[in-house]
């Protein structure tokens, strides 16, 4: 069993920022297929990809969410590249205490992008049709499988970090006693 | 619940500085839609003829489109409607963006001002905190500065701001709303921004839009933009590149200028320069563009790239779109570099791309031939370039004889006199246009442009080709996929019409088929107008994905009224009316209703007269132009012809000929 390696997808979502002409129409449809039910309502404050421009600048950063952090890292990072400064973890993709990307607008929890789960291509990827995004996907092998961690524990984690274990704990207990 | 659109306005009196978040009533939306519908609504409503641009009785009001905020492809655009110090009539721009879509999500449709801030200030919509700010450090900022000024301060960098310049401040009659890469700038509406002391709009939202029915909304979404690629690697064959494809005009992407720089016009709209695209100058206007755009860029929910970012040597960066590239070029005799460096300084300044280079080399015109004399231009640079600049500095602070000129060709003209008057010549309802002289009269032209309340032709034209095809074979090949049309029978008048002989201009198409073609035309754009959709992927190109048999979808499935094509076509040509009703009220009649007087060398008094009685009767006003009672009631605007009739302007006998009101009166300045 040891030498056996095991093979995984690996999806990739290709970005070239010289074709981003700002639309934010992935923030849109994004924020709608996430809609419960899909599709019912859109806010692109909701999406999980933002599209970080600044035109004066020619600054354009579709970043897409990953994971939460807890807190904030030690310093920060500002890049210049090709004589534009952009701004402070403009690449980051976390979703941190230190800035209000890739939040809930109304409970603050953290957004992750999924890739879109069941769809055949990401959709935000879909509606780029001028290909500053597209997508590719490929095998690789691995040594183990990851487990990955489902959206509602990341949210949960998310308020354990906000509330404590306990205080959900008993919430939950509350809830459940209301019926 | 409320689908597409919010439910609320805001109501700022900035007299008072009281902000109210108040309820609309959907029945309004069944009837009036949204964005220029409604904005007609309340202008009808609230602002009697009696009231002028620059009372503190006038409003001014934003719509967010009631499309604007869903995922449909290029809806966002924010319509401005509010009664124009030049035209005095109701006048409505529109500007693309990113300004409605935020709105919605902050939770609104629509902002709408009344009263005079007693200094200059901003408001801030900030979701649900929504508060009237001091502007008096932003005075005399430029509206793009002032708008970078404005995040910074408040720390809001994804904020939409919509800002006059200095023009609006100083109440020039031709000032615009800047927002980023567009602009509102049609008939002056940044004046009465200007004198409503409110220098910006500030928007921040985070809130959701709803839809009535996701999946078959969502499914329609996906069918126009399956249709923009379609038409992307397919171009229309036999009209120039830039009607060929969607969108805007391409003009920050387009390098071959020749049709423009020899079909238009020059100067005050004066000359014709035959010969005018040489190897040469388009090697030199290449380089010029190629250098100093950085990036294609588009409006929220749009893949089409109408606009640019320009950054000039010196200059700060601005962004500019459609034909604002070639306006101050042209006026001024000059080249691509000039037009794009004092193109910036207009775009700080904030003034209208069509008229303030037109102003500016009509009063040059006035100069040349001693109308206006030295004395007039005391300081000007002899150099032509730096005329052009020297003028627009003097008309935005309105010194000397930028006063005069700050008020556009027509008044300016009144004004000046000493036969000025007929210097003023490219004007529609006092208000300037394109700088476009042709030889022969087009009939659906002519009734575009003497009867389009929009006073712009690129904003009232679009669907029907603007030219015929020269072979049956071409025509044939047009229509077989022309799914647009209203009716099938659109096709055949395209089919049949010739360049020459019998089925040519101006006597073909019919005046009947005219009236049918240009009708059309004018409902694409007046729903446009209300769901704010831009007309660069529904009513100004060939073929758009958006036409009268898929809104009717968009509306029920987005917004949940139901709507069918009947509906629909009856409520556009209910807010279309109301436009007129409320210009009629303002005294505007047929006598106004005519294009430039040289636009066309070879005129036909009878068949435009014979147009406009057919066109009239068509859209059920009487020879006048006015709405007749009949008409008004059968569009359930019973409460108009109730007022005509109570000012005299409809007697009971409603075919009786008004008597003569006027629109001539002098704005207060
Ligand atoms: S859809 Fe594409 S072009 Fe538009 S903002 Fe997103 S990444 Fe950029
Ligand atoms: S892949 Fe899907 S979930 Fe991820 S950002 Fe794109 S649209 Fe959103
Ligand atoms: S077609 Fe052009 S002008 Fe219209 S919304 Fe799209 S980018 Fe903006």
């Amino acid at each position: 069993m040891k030498d056996e390696k095991k093979t995984k997808i690996i999806k990739t979502i290709k970005i070239d920022v010289d074709k981003c002409n700002g639309c934010r129409a992935c923030e849109v449809i994004c924020s709608a297929f996430h809609a419960a039910p899909k599709y019912s309502s859109n806010n692109p404050a909701r999406s999980r990809i933002r599209v970080i421009h600044d035109p004066l600048k020619d600054v354009y950063v579709p970043i897409y969410a990953g994971e939460y952090a807890v807190a904030e890292c030690a310093g920060r990072d500002k890049y210049t590249i090709d004589g534009k400064e952009y701004d402070e973890c403009a690449f980051c993709r976390a979703s941190c205490p230190s800035r209000d990307l890739f939040k809930e607008p109304d409970s603050d929890l953290p957004l992750k992008c999924d890739m879109c789960e069941d769809e055949e291509e990401p959709l935000c990827v879909k509606w780029c049709i001028t290909d500053a995004l597209t997508y590719e996907e490929r095998e690789e092998e691995v040594e183990e499988e990851e487990e990955e961690q489902e959206e509602m524990e990341i949210g949960l984690e998310a308020l354990a970090d906000k509330y404590g274990l306990d205080k959900i704990m008993d919430t939950v207990a509350r809830m459940s006693m209301k019926g | 619940m409320r689908y597409a659109e919010t439910g609320f306005n805001l109501e700022i009196d900035l007299t008072r500085g009281n902000i109210e978040r108040v309820a609309t009533d959907p029945r309004d939306t069944e009837l009036y839609l949204g964005g220029l519908g409604t904005n007609a609504k309340i202008l009808w409503d609230r602002v009697p003829p009696e009231i002028e641009s620059f009372s503190p009785d006038n409003l001014l009001i934003f719509a967010a489109g009631l499309l604007c905020g869903t995922p449909a492809t290029g809806c966002n655009r924010t319509i401005v409607s509010t009664i124009s110090p030049q035209t005095l009539l109701m006048v409505y721009s529109m500007m693309g963006g990113f300004w409605a879509p935020e709105l919605k999500y902050a939770g609104y449709d629509t902002v709408i001002f009344r009263g005079k801030s007693p200094t200059l200030v901003y408001l801030w919509i900030n979701n649900d905190k929504v508060e009237i700010r001091d502007a008096a450090h932003l005075q005399g900022k430029g509206a793009i500065e002032t708008a970078e000024l404005i995040k910074e301060e408040l720390k809001e960098p994804k904020a939409q701001v919509a800002a006059i310049g200095l023009a609006g401040e100083n109440r020039v009659y031709y000032a615009s709303i800047e927002q980023g890469r567009s602009s509102a700038s049609r008939g002056g509406i940044g004046a009465v921004m200007g004198d409503k002391g409110l220098k910006a709009i500030v928007v921040r939202g985070t809130k959701d839009v709803n839809i009535a029915r996701p999946a078959e909304y969502l499914e329609l979404c996906n069918e126009v933009l399956e249709h923009i690629k379609a038409r992307d690697g397919n171009p229309i064959p036999g009209v120039m590149p830039i009607l060929a494809g969607l969108g805007s005009p391409q003009e920050m992407a387009v390098h071959d200028e020749k049709w423009h720089t020899e079909n238009f016009m020059w100067g005050n709209s004066r000359t014709r320069i035959r010969d005018f695209w040489t190897e040469e100058i388009a090697k030199a206007w290449m380089e010029t563009l190629e250098s100093a755009r950085t990036r294609l860029i588009s409006c929220y929910n749009c893949p089409m790239k109408c606009g640019a970012t320009l950054s000039l040597p010196g200059l700060p960066t601005y962004m500019m779109k459609c034909f604002s590239k070639l306006t101050y070029t042209l006026a001024a005799y000059s080249d691509l570099d000039f037009g794009l460096k004092i193109a910036q300084r207009a775009t700080e300044y904030g003034v209208d791309g069509y008229s303030a280079p037109q102003v500016m080399a009509f009063a040059l015109e006035l100069y040349e031939n001693g109308i206006l004399t030295d004395k007039d231009f005391e300081g000007m640079p002899s150099d032509n370039e730096g005329r052009f600049y020297w003028l627009l500095d003097r008309i935005v602070r309105r010194e000397g004889i930028g006063d005069v000129l700050a008020n556009g060709t027509y008044w300016a003209a009144q004004e000046i006199g000493n036969g000025a008057e007929s210097y003023a010549h490219n004007n529609i309802k006092k208000h300037e246009q394109l700088p476009l002289k042709l030889s022969m009269l087009n009939p659906m032209y002519f009734l575009m442009y003497a009867t389009g309340e929009k006073i712009n032709i690129t904003q009232i034209e679009g669907n029907f080709p603007q030219a015929p095809f020269p072979t049956r074979e071409e025509r044939e090949e047009f229509v077989k996929d022309w799914i647009q049309v209203p009716d099938e029978k659109f096709k055949q008048y395209f089919l049949d019409w010739e360049l020459r002989g019998e089925n040519s201009i101006p006597y073909y198409p019919t005046v009947e088929m005219c009236c049918e073609i240009v009708d059309w035309q004018e409902m694409m754009h007046y729903i446009d107008d209300a769901l704010g959709m831009c007309a660069g992927l529904s009513s100004f190109p060939l073929k758009p994905p958006y036409h009268i048999h898929n809104y009717p979808k968009f509306i029920s499935s987005g917004a949940g009224i139901d709507m069918d094509e009947a509906k629909l076509t009856q409520a556009a040509k209910r807010y279309r009316t109301l436009v007129r009703a409320i210009n009629i009220r303002r005294g505007m009649r047929r006598k106004d209703d005519k294009p430039p007087e040289d636009h066309w060398k070879k005129r036909f008094p009878e068949l435009e007269a014979e147009l406009l009685d057919k066109y009239y009767k068509f859209k059920g006003w009487n020879n006048q132009g006015i709405p007749t009672r009949e008409s008004l009631h059968d569009l359930g605007l019973d409460y108009v012809s109730k007022d005509f009739i109570q000012r005299g302007i409809l007697t009971d006998g409603e075919d009786t000929p008004s008597k003569e009101t006027s629109a001539e009166k002098k704005n207060e300045v």
